[in-house]
């Protein structure tokens, strides 16, 4: 079991190293495009290169997706507090208002207060990611089972205690899930940074669909998309990591 | 010890426990038992704390609780209840070690404690302190538990159904070590059941509860031969005798037998006993085998011949058994006499039907 797991980790870092290399690849890019659209005077994106695109474009889901962790657990985890219970409806509520608002609406709203850039783009996506990771919190915290707990506290665990030892432990996995699915969902909505100058894969994107070039829409798309897959293996595994022992010895 | 004194517990307007005062002495197993809903998990969850009562006060030798921090006085009282609750994400020896860790023991120490208590509770440290909940069966999940409870030496237990959720082959199993531990342990233990017959089996004093209150405290051969009212008439049932005989040991009454060895040649056979019209027969071992009829012998050559063999965990009970036990093979097998052996299988002697009705003869009506 052990070794599998190592597998995919050697697997994933083989991903990334041959992501990192083709995204580099500047040259084999260009000839690429060239060839599939012999039609279009500039295949490139002349704003900058695709590696740093990609940087811009993970920095932002990395900077928006770890807000949305450093917000969205904490917050699952008062509401399932006795302290915070009574919040709990207000606060789903929030989160899947966050949800349905959409992403460029908050852009639209938060650029006349914050101004352009990363920022209000980070601000949207972190609104927009909340409720996978706040549900999927409380879910597995709920799913926790009343005798579990009940020896816990009848053991002489503290809240504290039972909350760091047995609760989260055991609720892991769906918490992860819940991240799980909020980052792949930030990568896709990333792109929209571009609208207002926070960079990242939607730049090329954006000039491609204004100067109706394809090829600066492939540039944009097919990193974003194997951006994500490589986000998806890399959080699976983590899943994988932290799914409790029970599981793992089967 | 423990003591309760006219403890009360409400929710709104409905009462759990009325007035309730109860003494568990030192290293006496108390059993709480009554219909469902009448108070008796809510009574013993307020000796830890889990719940706090409405009125009155609870000491444990001698320190009234509620003056003690819930977490410090949790954990040096035993718990275990009836779902087991083991955690899942850890082995067992995890599982064992949370409250000696919670008390800060070294590691050593509590590698030593996972041991002693796997090997108390019949289990095999090699083979069951790495393994995890989902693996185990009901009965060792229980065991589990139990060693758990056990685990920081706690002089008192509470116990909520420990032994509930196991086919009843298995809890009688679980109950026969459970007394055995009692013995040597001497806790003190304050036990939640419904199973009437499993109170008599483990109780050194039953408590019956209706309806919040405590209607009878007293020993199992006083509930049941003198029942306060008519709720406990009834709650006993009309099967007392039956359950009287649950509690007394056979070991009184095993009087000696005449066996043949599987080796024993024929013409010996016949004079091993002459006005018996049948033996038990033991291996080279003296290990219970089966048993032979006189009127067998002319037709046979060897006594493997001749015996019919016969299962020994069917029919032969332990010293340790009780009278009830040994009445119920008798007509199972419907014998009027029931071997009696060792732990190894060595027969010991017999019980016979005729003890077990002057056993019921002597007892009060």
């Amino acid at each position: 079991m052990l070794r599998r797991q190592l597998n995919l980790w050697i697997l994933l870092t083989v991903l990334t190293g041959l992501f990192v290399w083709l995204i580099a690849s500047t040259g084999l890019w260009e000839a690429t495009l060239r060839f599939l659209f012999p039609q279009e005077s500039q295949v490139l994106h002349p704003r900058a290169s695709l590696l740093v695109l990609v940087w811009e474009h993970v920095k932002l889901v990395i900077l928006s997706s770890s807000l949305t962790v450093l917000v969205g657990v904490p917050l699952g985890i008062w509401v399932t507090r006795p302290s915070g219970r009574n919040f709990l409806p207000i606060v789903y509520y929030l989160t899947s208002f966050g949800q349905t608002f959409p992403p460029v609406a908050v852009l639209a709203l938060a650029v006349p207060m914050i101004g352009f850039g990363v920022i209000p783009t980070v601000i949207a996506l972190f609104l927009y990611g909340l409720l996978p990771v706040v549900r999927n919190t409380i879910a597995g915290l709920r799913a926790v089972s009343q005798d579990v707990l009940d020896a816990a506290y009848g053991m002489g665990m503290s809240r504290w205690q039972a909350l760091i030892r047995v609760e989260m432990p055991l609720a892991a996995r769906v918490i992860l899930a819940g991240i799980h699915i909020s980052v792949i969902i930030n990568i896709g909505t990333a792109m929209i940074g571009a609208v207002i100058g926070a960079g990242g894969l939607g730049s090329p994107i954006i000039a491609g669909l204004v100067q109706d070039n394809l090829a600066y829409i492939i540039e944009g798309a097919v990193p974003a998309a194997m951006l994500a897959v490589l986000a998806d293996r890399l959080l699976a595994n983590l899943e994988r990591l932290f799914a409790y022992s029970a599981e793992k010895a089967r | 010890m423990i003591r309760l004194v006219k403890v009360s517990k409400s929710y709104g307007d409905t009462i759990a426990v009325r007035q309730l005062s109860l003494v568990v002495n030192q290293g006496e197993v108390c059993v709480l038992i009554g219909p469902s809903g009448c108070g008796k998990t809510t009574t013993l969850r307020m000796v830890n704390r889990l719940i706090e009562p409405t009125a009155g006060r609870i000491f444990i030798n001698g320190k009234e609780i509620s003056r003690v921090k819930p977490e410090q006085l949790r954990r040096s009282i035993g718990y275990a209840i009836q779902s087991v609750g083991l955690f899942p994400h850890m082995t067992v020896a995890d599982n064992i070690a949370v409250v000696p860790e919670l008390l800060h023991w070294a590691k050593s120490r509590v590698a030593h404690r996972i041991d002693e208590l796997l090997r108390l509770v019949g289990l095999d440290p090699l083979e069951y302190a790495s393994k995890y909940p989902n693996q185990l069966s009901g009965g060792e999940a229980q065991r589990i538990g139990v060693a758990r409870a056990l685990a920081a030496n706690p002089p008192i237990l509470l116990m909520d159904e420990p032994f509930g959720a196991v086919d009843p082959l298995t809890r009688e199993k679980l109950q026969a070590q459970f007394l055995r531990i009692q013995q040597e342990l001497k806790k003190t233990v304050l036990l939640v059941t419904h199973d009437l017959d499993e109170a008599i089996r483990l109780a050194d004093r039953i408590a019956i509860m209706a309806s919040g209150r405590l209607v009878q405290h007293a020993t199992p051969e006083e509930i049941l031969s003198r029942p306060t009212n008519k709720f406990v008439h009834d709650f006993v049932g009309t099967d007392r005798a039956l359950k009287r005989l649950s509690r007394i040991g056979v070991a009184s009454f095993i009087r000696p037998t005449h066996s043949v060895k599987l080796s024993t040649p024929m013409k010996e056979v016949a004079s091993v006993c002459e006005r018996c019209h049948w033996v038990w027969v033991v291996d080279d071992d003296g290990k219970f085998t089966g048993w032979l009829d006189r009127t067998s012998l002319p037709a046979a050559n060897s006594v493997r011949q001749a015996m019919v063999v016969g299962d020994r965990d069917e029919i032969t009970i332990t010293k340790n058994a009780t009278l009830r036990e040994a009445l119920s093979r008798m007509l199972g097998q419907g014998f009027n006499s029931i071997p009696v052996v060792d732990e190894e299988g060595r027969l010991i002697g017999e019980v016979s039907l005729g003890d077990v009705e002057a056993a019921t003869a002597k007892m009060e009506p």
